[in-house]
């Protein structure tokens, strides 16, 4: 296995990444278009996935949009948003095969790009606005998504966990929006928002794939039109001293008992691959002392894990447990975290953990979309730091070093979903 | 060991049928960082009634009981696998589906340990009856996890409407009181039965040599003994070729409520090309329906009545098979009858010629696409072997139908009795 590099070219207006790797046999453009949080337009920003994936100029109908990327022999076009730290991320990403590997294809990163070009800049458009029915209609296919998510009680759990930790900081945020926001949007307004996020948001351009000899510099200069590049913003870090505590309650039989932790350790940090062999031995691993004391040794959960959030400085854990036992799954669960402090880990865990993170970092650089995301964390965090250097710097971390960051961490809230017989047997 | 190049994929296969019976496969990826190695089993949930290894009777084991042996598999006398895999920075898994049992791992470092610790592991059991009580608790949580996923009961709400008596039906975990019936020497029991070699598939994909492999391998197994390969006979019940029932309903705490349609299978070719033929054809017709360029789904979404969560699954196995369709829906009896309504007119609005090429191209390009992944390439290909199937092979048998093909299999494929609804509703 060679590294694969990553070429960075500023453009006028953005920037343009260009990877070029004979690990995967299909192409990648990935357009990515970020700015802050913000409730004002949180909700329009998750609209518009939906609506640019209902039509364009030549494709007006789904359906006709829908069977073009079938003729592309099955190309993939992915519209959505997502959040990283306090910045929204709206993403429009084309994954094509590449046509050395289907005989008789012809010109498909041409026909890929025309298309791309065409969902981003012509939209299907009524009187200058999107087309009121489909924007009608997809209010309501985001209307019930929304209402699925609670379906996800784990996913839920964290969703009103965060809502209530950070609630005078923007990365509260829901990234499907708001159901109370979704009745006085307009075709106009989402169209002239839409026409914003072109021209004002921060906006890096990826290519990934087997691409060099594929003029994919000179291609790209035509998919994108003229724009200013803008700067990003980072997140606000928060420190609290006081701790809370929150009961909910839900119709569900398995308890879920999450923990939200302020590490104020971002991706920049000096104490960030640290940051990492933490997570590794505390709860990001099989082998790590969650798993290994709330369900191997105390049989209390099916998972009992937890994951560090790399832009805003947070770490959250995650446990389904059956609901008589939060007392007990509490205490363990805070515990391990006191073991961390005193560097209640052999040498032997720290190496096997350090090699198990490097592993897990190849890994996501085995998978283009992994490959992606791991170059844009250094975008967002305005970092220069490759996944190569990344990992070195994690085969260095010391015992010393682990422990320093176990201390920095700070307990925000304790969340628990139980259910509603629980509350009632008990009382 | 044998060699194949296939040629327009670019892509390699070492393969070889070791003394003891272990089919092993190598695909070589020198690109690829990682390895991924996957060491199944052709036993699942469904293999509930069989003669145990040297024995003649047939036996009846609880539900639930090849979940709990891969579980248990990972535990020994004095450790638990999963941190020997640690140790030497791999991550390990395991799943149990209806057919198969899977024990998997990845690593870009010390491959060689790890494969001997997969290998190894696998054919090493220990179970002790202090061990399976204790799994007993993890397990429960486990089967509550998933009580509680709308989406997984009705996945399994349309199957147990589909089954009268095929154990397909039965969950793939078990229930909370058909575990606690199991014991440690029923465990012994399976696995002896089960985990024999000749009964097994092991395939590695990624930055490996093969010819060291396949040494490695070879020497490994040379080192342990085992019985001779015999075959192993496995009893299911006869199954009607109606479904089971027509409609059934779960009620639980939803906020949208759900409509699934099932298709049952009646007819499952041995032969196969044919077995693969009919596996894309129920897809490609599926996809020409359902998919979210399908002519039913533009319908069904005008109509209000689906949204982003509609879709449509099949499986074909050796012994059943059915397809899945639906989703969250406003309006479930108008969309279950919506549905049933398409099924059953396909042979009067079936598809042209150009529909039927445009979703073969497609088809090849996901396919191109998916093997971008090593877990996906292993996967299937040991998938087909247990099936008697060269999976890169079956590309060129998709590439060779025809719209003719197409046009005989739906003409008898679906008819009134094969199809059930299941609804998800809350309580009212």
């Amino acid at each position: 296995m060679t590294e694969t590099l990553e070429r960075v070219i500023p453009r006028e207006g953005y920037d343009l990444h260009l990877i070029h790797t004979k690990k995967f046999k299909t192409i990648h453009l990935s357009l990515k278009f970020t700015s802050n949080l913000t409730r004002d337009n949180i909700t329009k920003r998750a609209l518009l996935p939906y609506i640019l994936q209902q039509g364009t100029e030549n494709y007006p109908t789904a359906i006709q949009l829908r069977q073009q990327l079938d003729e592309l022999y099955g190309t993939i076009l992915a519209v959505d948003s997502s959040k990283k730290g306090e910045n929204h991320i709206f993403t429009i990403r084309l994954e094509l095969p590449n046509e050395q590997y289907i005989a008789g294809s012809q010109d498909l990163l041409d026909k890929g790009i025309a298309f791309l070009r065409e969902i981003i800049y012509q939209p299907k458009l009524v009187n200058q606005a999107f087309d009121p029915k489909i924007v009608a209609r997809e209010k309501e296919t985001l209307r019930s998504k929304i209402e699925s998510l609670k379906e996800d009680k784990m996913s839920f759990a964290n969703t009103r966990m965060i809502e209530e930790m950070c609630k005078e900081e923007a990365y509260r945020l829901r990234v499907h929006g708001y159901e109370e926001d979704l009745d006085e949007i307009t075709a106009e307004d989402l169209y002239s928002y839409y026409q914003q996020i072109l021209s004002d948001d921060h906006l890096d351009v990826f290519a990934v794939g087997d691409i060099d000899g594929l003029d994919v510099e000179e291609k790209i200069t035509a998919l994108v039109e003229e724009r200013q590049q803008q700067p990003i913003e980072k997140a606000m870090k928060v420190t609290k001293d006081n701790e809370q505590t929150l009961i909910e309650e839900d119709d569900i039989k398995q308890a879920k008992l999450h923990f939200g932790y302020r590490t104020n350790i971002t991706f920049n940090d000096e104490d960030y691959p640290a940051l990492h062999v933490f997570n590794g031995l505390f709860g990001g691993f099989p082998s790590s002392k969650l798993f290994m004391n709330v369900r191997e040794k105390h049989s209390l959960a099916y998972y009992a894990a937890s994951r560090i959030e790399s832009h805003k400085g947070l770490m959250f854990v995650f446990s389904g447990i059956a609901p008589e036992q939060y007392e007990k799954a509490k205490t363990i669960i805070l515990e391990q975290m006191e073991q961390m402090r005193n560097g209640e880990f052999s040498d032997d865990q720290l190496s096997e953990t350090k090699e198990m993170t490097v592993n897990q970092l190849r890994e996501t650089l085995d998978n283009p979309q992994g490959m992606i995301e791991l170059h844009y964390q250094s975008v967002l965090a305005k970092s220069t730091i490759t996944p190569e250097q990344l990992l070195q710097k994690v085969n260095t971390v010391t015992k010393e070093q682990v422990i320093h960051v176990a201390n920095k961490i700070k307990l925000d809230t304790i969340y628990l979903l139980t259910s509603k017989e629980a509350e009632q047997s008990e009382a | 060991m044998k060699h194949k190049h296939y040629q327009q994929i670019e892509e390699n296969i070492y393969a070889e049928t070791l003394s003891n019976g272990l089919r092993v496969f190598i695909l070589p990826k020198q690109e690829m960082a990682k390895t991924f190695a996957i060491f199944t089993t052709n036993y699942g949930s469904i293999d509930q009634s069989f003669v145990p290894l040297n024995e003649q009777n047939l036996q009846t084991v609880p539900d639930g009981i090849a979940h709990f042996l891969e579980h248990k598999l990972f535990e020994k006398e004095d450790r638990d696998v999963f941190q020997d895999f640690s140790k030497l920075g791999a991550s390990a898994n395991a799943f149990t589906s209806f057919t198969k049992t899977a024990y998997l791992f990845s690593a870009t470092s010390k491959v060689r340990e790890s494969l001997q610790t997969l290998v190894d592991f696998v054919q090493d059991p220990y179970f002790s009856e202090q061990s399976v009580e204790k799994e007993k608790g993890i397990i429960a949580q486990e089967i509550r996890m998933y009580d509680d996923q709308p989406d997984w009961r009705a996945f399994f709400g349309t199957i147990k409407s589909l089954y009268h008596h095929h154990p397909v039906q039965i969950d793939i975990a078990g229930t909370v009181e058909s575990i606690h019936n199991i014991t440690k020497d029923d465990l012994y029991t399976c696995y002896h039965t089960f985990y024999h070699p000749n009964n097994m598939v092991l395939c590695i994909a990624g930055n490996v040599d093969p010819e060291e492999t396949m040494a490695f391998i070879k020497d490994n197994q040379a080192k342990k003994d085992f019985e001779a390969p015999q075959p192993i006979t496995r009893k299911f019940p006869d199954e009607p070729k109606e479904v089971a029932k027509k409609e059934l309903t779960i009620t639980m705490p939803v906020s949208v409520p759900k409509a699934l349609v099932g298709i049952k299978e009646n007819v499952i070719p041995e032969d196969p090309k044919q077995f693969m033929e009919k596996e894309w054809l129920m897809d490609i017709v599926l996809d020409h329906l359902f998919s979210k360029s399908g002519v039913a789904y533009e319908r069904l979404y005008e109509e209000g009545l689906i949204d982003q969560s509609f879709s449509s699954e099949s499986h074909l196995e050796r012994n059943f098979g059915f397809s899945i369709i639906g989703g969250n829906t406003k309006d479930p009896e108008k969309l279950a009858q919506r549905i049933k309504q398409e099924l059953l007119n396909l042979q009067s609005t079936s598809m042209d010629h150009q529909s039927f090429e445009r979703i073969k191209r497609k088809k090849i390009g996901q396919l191109l696409r998916a093997m971008n992944s090593l877990e996906f390439i292993a996967n299937q290909y040991t998938h087909y072997q247990l099936l008697g199937i060269d999976f890169f092979d079956s590309i060129d048998w998709l590439e060779k139908l025809t719209h003719a093909d197409m046009l005989d299999f739906t003409r008898d494929w679906i008819k009134e009795e094969q199809l059930s609804t299941c609804f998800v509703k809350a309580d009212e």
